[in-house]
């Protein structure tokens, strides 16, 4: 399974949806996914990766990591996995 | 001042999932302490404990909600939906505003704790889910109850030790009674029976590794159990107003500390407690027909408590019965004051005094009526029900037959 198909298959057990729903500019807001949801997913995303998304509750638009939508979030992931030695 | 009385009641514990269940087992006098099954459990030298069964959680919560519940919320969100449902009290408007939850608990989410320490220091995982706070802390289960029943008034948890139940509910009493809210849900939970929660009290060497046999002579220690009891506290015209079946009536209760000794219990500190309970309600020494004892089945707890108990009844102390559940149901800790207000509502409403069981030599440093090993038919009108933590911190709580 690539990259993308991994972190949407997360992100929509978090939204309770079919992955086929969950489209690259698909928005968390759109997927009714809460701040707390937000954590879970980058908690199992970091855990299915093994690597650590550079992501702060507190301000999450300050963080570097661009959540804005589905297709940002995977090419974070992306780039944090090509990163990992 | 207004009077209060008690229109549901909800339990889980070692012996059963509901209070008609419990209170059966109670009548019949069955044990529910057995062998302890959980991870590692092998490493321990204490083996057995009052543990819950059959619960399966998965089914009853969604996955959402397991992320958040501890066991000791599951096992309070499944006390309080029984007492809340028998009471049929509906949460809306000015009701919901003013009516609160106060509940106990000693150790909070003690699984959970012991889950994640073993995660990151014997597995050497440097990460954890993000909940593992809100689903452990002490507040978790209260928090719960109000967003599942819609209680927005004050709810707050209280944390001592093993009376912290029964502080919980004096705090729900003297709420309604002052008339700041029309009713409240109290009571209170454990759930300590995993590997770190046990290993801790084996430290203290105070437990048994057979049975719990209080006021026996040959008691070697107290059992832990785990488990919740919830109780919806109303107020008296409330209840009539909406025709609600009164299961009895709290008519005082007490607090004391001994502020002398950190685990040694204190027979002023004791009496204390009962005598104000009594003085509170405005009832004599001998209105009282029955103790639901503290009764932890240890040498010091147990011929502490008959010393006070015949300290403040006088002659009467030989006439009254004194019992401990948790010979039965093991010590449920923050929770226990809960599940053993049940055995008071049994005795007042029902008129069955529940046993001591696992009785067999008599102390004569105990030597008062403890219903040993058989239930037992009698009329009572008052109850009480005694919680006496470590620390020193007591209350006790009088009840009354309606």
């Amino acid at each position: 399974m690539s990259i993308s198909d991994r972190v949407i298959a997360i992100i929509a057990e978090q939204a309770v949806l079919e992955p086929s729903d969950v489209t690259p500019d698909s928005t968390l807001e759109d997927l009714g996914i809460d701040s707390l949801g937000l954590v879970e997913s980058i908690f199992a995303i970091e855990e299915e990766f093994d690597i650590t998304v550079p992501f702060n509750a507190n301000e999450p638009t300050a963080s570097d990591f661009d959540i804005s939508n589905v297709a940002a979030i995977i090419a974070g992931i992306e780039k944090l996995v090509s990163e990992k030695v | 001042m207004r009077r209060v009385v008690i229109t549901g009641a909800g339990t889980i514990n070692s012996l059963g999932h509901s209070v008609p269940d419990t209170l059966e087992a109670m009548r019949e006098g069955r044990c529910g302490i057995s062998d302890l099954e959980f991870r590692d459990v092998d490493r321990l030298s204490i083996k057995i404990g009052g543990q819950v069964r059959g619960f399966e959680a998965e089914g009853r919560f969604n996955r959402q909600q397991m992320t958040l519940y501890d066991r000791f919320t599951q096992f309070t969100l499944t006390a309080a939906k029984e007492a809340i449902d028998q009471s049929g009290i509906v949460f809306s408007g000015d009701t919901a505003a003013r009516s609160g939850v106060v509940l106990g608990t000693a150790g909070g989410g003690v699984s959970t704790w012991d889950d994640n320490y073993r995660s990151v220091y014997e597995d050497g995982k440097n990460r954890v889910h993000p909940f593992v706070v809100p689903k452990l802390m002490n507040n978790a289960a209260a928090s719960h109850v109000s967003m599942e029943h819609n209680l927005k008034g004050p709810s707050f948890t209280v944390s001592t030790a093993c009376a912290s139940s029964n502080h919980a509910m004096a705090q729900a009493f003297q709420m309604v009674r002052s008339g700041a809210a029309p009713a409240m849900v109290t009571g209170g939970s454990e759930s300590m029976l995993c590997f770190g929660g046990v290993k801790a009290w084996e430290g203290l060497r105070v437990m048994s590794k057979d049975a719990c046999r209080p006021f026996s002579a040959n008691r070697n220690g107290m059992v832990q159990g785990e488990g919740a009891g919830v109780f919806v506290f109303e107020e008296y015209e409330h209840a009539r107003a909406r025709g609600a079946e009164i299961l009895c009536e709290v008519v005082g209760f007490a607090m004391s500390s001994d502020a002398a000794d950190i685990v040694m219990p204190s027979k002023q500190g004791a009496s204390r407690a009962m005598a104000g309970a009594l003085a509170d309600a405005k009832l004599n020494a001998s209105d009282v027909g029955y103790i639901n004892a503290h009764g932890t089945g240890t040498a010091a707890n147990d011929k502490t408590e008959c010393a006070a108990v015949a300290d403040v009844f006088g002659p009467h102390a030989d006439d009254l019965m004194i019992s401990s559940t948790k010979s039965m149901h093991g010590h449920l800790i923050g929770g226990t004051g809960a599940v053993e207000l049940l055995a008071c509502i049994m005795a007042l409403r029902d008129g069955i005094v529940a046993p001591t069981i696992g009785y067999e030599e008599p102390d004569p440093e105990c030597a008062l009526d403890v219903v040993p090993n058989e239930a037992r038919e009698a009329k009572v009108d008052v109850a009480l029900s005694n919680a006496f933590a470590f620390g020193g911190l007591n209350a006790v709580l009088a009840l009354k037959r309606i």
